[in-house]
Order: structure tokens, then C-alpha cells, then sequence
């Protein structure tokens, strides 16, 4: 006999009362053994695998990634076969708090008193509580086994009336049949698209109407948008560009790319744009400082810990690289190249994220010439690189004075005006243009 | 750094010459296999809702099993709240450790039965209650007659982290000046939840014994051999009333600090990668088969290894909810009446059965 069994969503760490499901790793039809890894979900305190407390077959997924479920909620269906194992225990189902502080270990965030208890009252149902959309997808074929996405719930209907409802916008979970059997019919669907729903589902991307996509704010999206309203209304920016002959560099990366002992590494202008934005860092110390608000204090850093945004499938994250001031060419050019292969990977931590001090932006690779780049908040500078492209430049003084082509690029750099004034910054950025402009004087 | 360190079986398998010949390694492989799988299924077991909260142990198998394997049945051994590689060797049902992390008691088994005293969560704390139990050891007279069926010592367990707080450097200075058969056994696993040992100490763990006035030991604590054999003769000196040790077992923990924690947040990847390649099982495991181990042996662990699982986990969740009466029957080995009045109103509470008002 067989004998279904619901996998609850358990407190996983001391306290939380809800989870984000980040991904399935099994579909319905998958049989899967005890302990096999199910899904990842993504609590206030960390990325947790689940391991399965049943062998079966999974009948049912009751949550879609993206979704927030609440602790004691069920998240899975497994069919066992044989005797019935034990159910395992159901926390107590807990209303979500918001704004839980971030814990590493301890008892879960404090609640708000009265909160915990309030039952029925002016709080607002929590996202998990209302059902879940059915993906309007058509059902799969007899053969193929179902993808994940694909809910096997109890709605019953036609391909065709199933792609009305996903161009309508009507979540076929929330429409009353009338067809034979309980099917939905293509009336059904037109009858639901006319009358508002009671209450909106929220799904991972609603598709409200044809002429716009819904797209929940989350993840590091939210996280950008945080830090970037933080940034530009509590820094006052002040930006400035210098355009320059980069050719004297671009020659010297050729120079040294030939080398034998730089056979492995990857000289790209860019190592070479951030030693001389690090090497005039050095110089002009109010650089490196971070604003400290509450202490009404400028706290200047020894070490330049610099960050490189990296456009991820994810997102933009920024991992900065430990002392940077104090790496050699080389050694500068392969932490980039490693930064930015784990970004590209999704493998980034948040450790490697932190305790940044200044930031570059390469926002040249996408064949712009400059922005006016935001500061990381925290930090005081971030240098931003325009493309690097053939220009007509004027070369020679008097009567050698020629129009040529040469490798022009942009350089925009903000700064926290808080911190510095015109005269440091421009200083920054002119010293850095000057070495790119001529690589020796580096060696001054 | 790690080049003053005791070894005997090396990361690749070598065994040392020096090792002693008689010692059981089967034995050492089997403890270490079984206690690394009590970790992984309570992890699982965590992450399925059934523990609250569960502090692995992975990668300090060796430390443990090694010392552990070195206790006589009269030693008494004081844990922190990670020994359960520990536990095991003391014969311990490991079903019974799971239960203060599921909630259902305080304690989970009888700390006289085999000399394993309870899990103890406070940092520290168990040095003070170790360095009391030595005293008693002293006041019975059981050290240093020669008699091996009477001397007996203390092994006391703790962390790098303990290291820092008070009660550890007084029950140092106190097994100090009164020469008390006691071993402190400190797992060095590099960090204290978020903090690595490098903010916490300027040398190493062992050379603060110095300080104090006994001896400091250094040992690999991924070399089982090795972790057993200094244990062993710490022990030894203790029992004979040549007072305490301090043994540093050199290690790390590959999981994070518990189930709650998030390790990304303070620590990069590639450390824990390192210290994975100096596994402590699969070092035992290459030079078992170097020296031609049968299979079958392995195979026999394998198999007892999946009896464990499935015995951990019908265990668990038969565990039973503690009696209402529990929390106040063991506070006092004799109940004032006050306490007798309030446990009495709790009790009548409880059979009328109303719901929580809280």
C-alpha cells in the first residue's frame, strides 16, 4: 500500500518563522531515497538544503521557488510505499514578523509584543497562505516526466482554455468549474478574467494583464536597490570625467602579455586601469576613509579593499579583493580574473563582499563611454571605465602637430563630497589618467 | 604552523614507525565512521524539523575517537556539547544525545553509567566542574597508588573559544596548584562561532600551559594514532599523581559552528576545502589498505553504518516528551517544600488539562 506523506517546513534555525523556496531539485514522479537533498530554501540566517524524511515518490510540490512559506506549512508530497513512518512533528505555525534581525546563532529574532498571539485581527494574510498559482502551463505530455515548475494540482482543463487563462490573466486555481468531470471550461475562464479576484494571488511572476510583467522585488535586486537608495541620498556625489590617451598602456599590456612568466595570466587593461586608480589611492589618503555618522568621525583605512562589480545572472554583486594596494601585477590581474569567474558561477559570499573600501566599475565592456557610477555605500570613491576604442586624438606640439588614431578611453570618478573636496578628488582622478596616459611614471 | 605538531599517521596514509604496534585501528576506523555518521544523520535530522539544532563535529573525528579510546572505565570524562565522537567510544546510545537537541530533556542519560558527564552548553563551565571532580578524585585517595584497578583521572574537553573566558584560566590555575590528575583536551578547531583563533591568541593553545606550570602538548588532531597515544600518556601521568596536562588538538571544524549558523558570512571556501584533504577517516582508511585489510571489513562498518542511521532515526522520533513533573524533580538532590508547593500547582495545572494561557 502506499501512503502519502507531507514534508512540513521546519524551523531550521532557532526561531525563524518563514523561508523563501530558492530551488526544487525534485519534480513530481521523482522517487527519491531518505535523506536525498529536495530543495534549497534561503532563510533570514542562511542557504539550508533540506534532506528528504521519507522514500517514495513525490506526488506534489506545494510551493513554487520564489514563494515564502511559513514555518509548519506543508512544502512536499512523498508516496511511501509500506509500513507508515512517522509524521513527523508540525511546529507550530507562527504569523511571519517582519524585519527580523540577521543572527548568526541564538534564539531567532525578538517579537514584537502582542504580535505573536494576535489572531484574525488587521494583520494581512501572508503571502504563503493564499493558494499558490497554478503555473499556467500546458500539462506535459504522457511520456515526459513533469518539470518542476509544473503543479499536478487538482485543476483539470484544455490546452487551449489553459493558454486563455495564462493571456487573460486568471489564475485557473481560483476559477469554478462548470465543464463535465469538474473541467474547466473556456467560459469559466472568460467569467473569472471580468470579475476582480478576492484576494490577488501573489505569484512569482504575475502575469496581470498581456501588457505587463509583474516581477517581485527580491534576492540581490533588492539588495541593489537598497544600497543604491542608501548611497545616492546619504553621499552627496560629485562626479568628474577626464578623457585620455590610453595608447602608452595598451602597448605596455602587449609588452608584458609576451612575457614568459605572464603566459598564465590574463592582462586585461583593466588590471592596469585599477593599479594606477589603487597606485593614486595611495596618494591621495582621504580617499580610503569611510564616513562615520554616528561617531562624527572619518575613519581612514590602511588597506584599499577593492571592489569589482560584476554583472551576474543574478544580478550586480560586488566582491572586492583583500588589500589590493599591496598586490603585484600579476597577482592583481589573477584575483580579478577569480572574481570574477566565482561571480559568474553564483558562488560569491557574502564574506567576500564585505568590507569593501573603494569600488571600479567596467561599465565600458557594454560599448558605453562613461556614467556617473554610485557609490558602494560605505565607501568613498568608485572609479567608472568607459570603453576603450580607436579615436582621432591631436598628438605633437608646433609643427609636428597631427591628427592620429589612438586608444581613447573615459574615466568618471564619484566620491563622497562629505569626505572630500574638488581638489582631492580631481587630484585622484588625474593622477590615475596620468600614469595610463604615460605607464613611467609609475616607477617615480 | 604546523610543523611542531605531534603526527603519527600522516595525511597520506604513512604510519609512523614510532606508533605503537598494539593499538586497535580497526577499532579507531569503526569509531570514527560510526560517530561521523551520527553527525551527518543528525544534521538531517535538524534540517527535517526533528532537533532543534545540532552542533556537528565533522572533521574532529580523530581528536575525539583518539581520545576518547584512551579513558579507563574509571576516568571520567566532562564534554562540551560536540563530544559525540566521544559519547560513542563511551558507549553512550548515541539516540540519547539527541534528545537536548530536540527538547525533550535536559540531560538524556545517566552520567554515572559510563563516566560521560552531561553535554555542558556554557563555554567553558565544564572546567570548573572537572577541576572539582579531580578534587574529590585527590580526597578518595584514588591517585597515584600504582593500583590500575584504583587510579583514576579527569579528561576535561573544551574549545579553542574557552580559551578565552575566565572559568578555563581558573580551573588551570587551580589544577595547577594543587596537582590535580586531570587532562584538559582542548579541540583547536580555529574558531569560536565567527571568531578565528588568531584574534583570541598570540601562541599557540598548548604553550599557555606553561603559564600555569604543567605540561603543554601539541598534537594533530586529524591523526587518530597520534591524538590516542598523547592522551594516553597524559592520562597516565595523571592517574600517578604527576598532575595536569594541557593537550592541544590541532584542528578544524568543516561545518559551521551549528545548524543556525552561516559560516559564509566569516570564512571563505577554500579553507575548509584544505582541511578536507586531510580528512581524519580517509587517511586511516589508505593506510588500512595499504597493509591489506580485507574488504569485508569494510563492508561489515558499512552495513553496521546504515543499522546506526535507521536505529537514529525511528529513535529520535520515539523520543519521549518529558513527564510536566521533569524540570523540577532534578534541580535539588533533596526538594525544598517551596518547590514541592509549586511543582505540586503545576501538576494540578497540567490534568486540568486547560490550554496555555501564555
Amino acid at each position: 500500500m502506499t501512503n502519502v506523506q507531507q514534508f512540513h517546513l521546519p524551523d531550521v534555525g532557532e526561531g525563524l518563522t518563514e523561508a523563501e523556496i530558492v530551488t526544487w531539485l525534485v519534480a513530481a514522479g521523482d522517487v527519491v531515497e531518505v535523506n536525498q537533498i529536495l530543495v534549497e530554501i534561503e532563510t533570514a540566517k542562511s542557504l539550508v538544503e533540506l534532506p528528504s524524511p521519507f522514500a517514495g515518490e513525490v506526488t506534489e510540490l506545494h510551493a513554487e521557488p520564489g514563494d515564502t512559506v511559513e514555518v509548519g506549512k506543508p512544502i512536499i508530497s512523498i508516496a511511501t510505499a509500506g509500513a507508515t513512518t512517522p509524521t513527523p512533528s508540525i511546529p507550530e505555525a507562527r504569523p511571519a514578523t517582519e524585519d527580523e534581525p540577521k543572527l548568526l546563532v541564538g534564539y531567532g529574532a525578538k517579537e514584537t509584543s502582542g504580535r505573536r498571539r494576535r489572531r484574525g485581527a488587521a494583520t494581512p494574510a501572508p503571502a504563503a497562505a493564499t493558494p499558490a498559482p497554478a503555473a499556467a502551463t500546458p500539462a506535459p505530455a504522457a511520456a515526459t516526466p513533469a518539470p518542476a515548475a509544473v503543479r499536478s494540482g487538482p485543476v483539470r482543463c484544455k490546452p487551449p482554455v489553459r493558454k486563455l487563462a495564462k493571456v487573460l490573466g486568471v489564475d485557473l486555481a481560483e476559477v469554478t468549474p462548470t465543464g463535465l468531470d469538474g473541467i474547466v471550461t473556456r467560459a469559466d475562464v472568460l467569467a473569472a478574467s471580468t470579475k476582480t479576484p478576492d484576494v490577488m494571488p501573489p505569484p512569482a511572476v504575475a502575469e496581470s494583464s498581456v501588457d505587463e510583467i509583474r516581477i517581485p522585488i527580491k534576492g540581490v535586486r533588492k539588495h541593489t536597490a537598497a544600497a543604491m537608495v542608501s548611497s545616492a541620498f546619504t553621499a552627496p556625489h560629485v562626479t568628474e570625467f577626464v578623457t585620455l590617451d590610453i595608447t602608452a598602456t595598451m602597448e605596455l599590456r602587449e609588452r608584458l602579455a609576451s612575457r614568459r612568466d605572464m603566459k598564465d595570466v590574463k592582462l586585461s587593461p583593466l588590471t592596469f586601469i585599477a593599479r594606477a586608480f589603487l597606485r593614486a589611492m595611495e596618494r591621495t589618503p582621504s580617499s580610503n576613509s569611510r564616513w562615520d555618522e554616528e561617531a562624527q568621525e572619518i575613519v581612514q583605512l590602511r588597506d584599499i579593499n577593492l571592489g569589482i562589480a560584476a554583472a551576474t545572472p543574478r544580478g550586480l554583486v560586488v566582491p572586492n579583493i583583500r588589500a589590493a594596494q599591496r598586490l603585484s601585477l600579476a597577482e592583481l590581474a589573477d584575483a580579478i580574473a577569480d572574481l570574477a569567474t566565482t561571480a559568474r558561477a553564483g558562488r560569491t559570499t557574502p564574506e567576500a563582499m564585505s568590507h569593501g573600501t573603494a569600488t571600479i566599475s567596467n561599465f565600458g565592456v557594454f560599448g558605453v563611454d562613461t556614467g556617473t557610477p554610485i557609490l558602494n555605500p560605505g565607501e568613498t570613491v568608485i572609479l567608472g571605465v568607459g570603453t576603450i576604442s580607436r579615436r582621432p586624438w591631436v598628438v605633437g606640439e608646433g609643427v609636428d602637430e597631427r591628427i592620429e588614431p589612438r586608444w581613447v578611453t573615459t574615466l568618471a570618478l564619484s566620491f563622497d563630497h562629505r569626505v572630500m573636496d574638488g581638489q582631492q578628488g580631481s587630484e585622484l582622478l588625474a593622477d590615475t589618467a596620468a600614469v595610463l596616459r604615460d605607464p613611467a611614471l609609475a616607477v617615480l | 604552523m604546523t610543523d611542531d605538531l605531534f603526527s603519527l599517521l600522516s595525511p597520506d596514509g604513512v604510519l609512523s614507525d614510532a606508533a605503537n604496534a598494539s593499538v586497535d585501528l580497526r577499532g579507531m576506523f569503526s569509531d570514527m565512521v560510526m560517530s561521523r555518521r551520527v553527525d551527518t544523520e543528525a544534521i538531517a535530522l535538524q534540517r527535517q524539523g526533528e532537533l532543534g539544532l545540532w552542533p556537528s563535529m565533522l572533521g574532529q573525528e580523530a581528536a575525539q575517537v583518539g581520545a576518547g579510546r584512551a579513558l579507563n572505565p574509571r576516568d571520567v570524562a566532562f564534554p562540551t556539547y560536540r563530544e559525540h565522537g566521544v559519547a560513542w567510544c563511551r558507549g553512550v546510545d548515541p539516540v540519547s544525545l539527541l534528545g537536548l537537541f530536540r527538547g525533550t530533556t535536559l540531560g538524556g542519560w545517566d552520567p554515572t553509567a559510563n563516566n560521560f558527564n552531561l553535554y555542558t552548553l556554557v563555554i567553558g563551565a565544564q572546567t570548573l566542574h572537572a577541576v572539582g571532580y579531580a578534587m574529590g578524585i585527590v580526597r578518595d585517595g584514588d591517585v597515584g597508588t600504582g593500583d590500575p584497578e584504583r587510579d583514576r583521572a579527569v579528561l576535561v574537553f573544551l574549545g579553542d573559544g574557552a580559551l578565552s573566558e575566565g572559568e578555563t584560566n581558573e580551573a588551570f590555575v587551580w589544577a595547577a596548584a594543587q596537582n590535580l590528575p586531570i587532562v584538559f583536551f582542548c579541540q583547536n578547531n580555529q574558531w569560536a562561532i565567527s571568531a578565528p583563533y588568531s584574534v583570541q591568541s598570540r601562541v599557540p593553545v598548548a604553550q599557555r600551559a606553561q603559564g600555569f606550570g604543567f605540561r603543554g602538548v601539541r598534537v594533530d588532531g586529524n591523526d587518530v594514532v597520534a591524538s590516542h597515544a598523547v592522551t594516553v600518556e597524559a592520562l597516565e601521568q595523571a592517574r600517578a599523581g604527576n598532575g595536569p596536562t594541557l593537550i592541544e588538538a590541532f584542528t578544524y571544524r568543516r561545518n559551521p559552528h551549528t545548524t543556525s549558523d552561516d559560516d559564509g558570512r566569516y570564512r571563505e571556501g577554500a579553507m575548509t576545502d584544505d582541511w578536507t584533504t586531510l580528512d581524519p577517516i580517509e587517511r586511516l582508511r589508505t593506510y588500512l589498505t595499504t597493509i591489506g585489510t580485507d574488504e569485508d571489513f569494510f563492508a561489515e562498518v558499512a552495513s553496521q553504518e546504515t543499522e546506526l542511521s535507521e536505529r537514529l532515526r525511528a529513535g529520535c522520533r520515539a523520543l519521549p516528551d518529558p513527564e510536566p513533573a521533569s524540570s523540577f524533580l532534578h534541580t535539588y538532590a533533596e526538594m525544598p517544600a517551596d518547590l514541592e508547593r509549586q511543582m505540586n500547582d503545576h501538576l494540578e495545572y497540567v490534568a486540568a488539562g486547560e490550554a496555555d494561557p501564555a
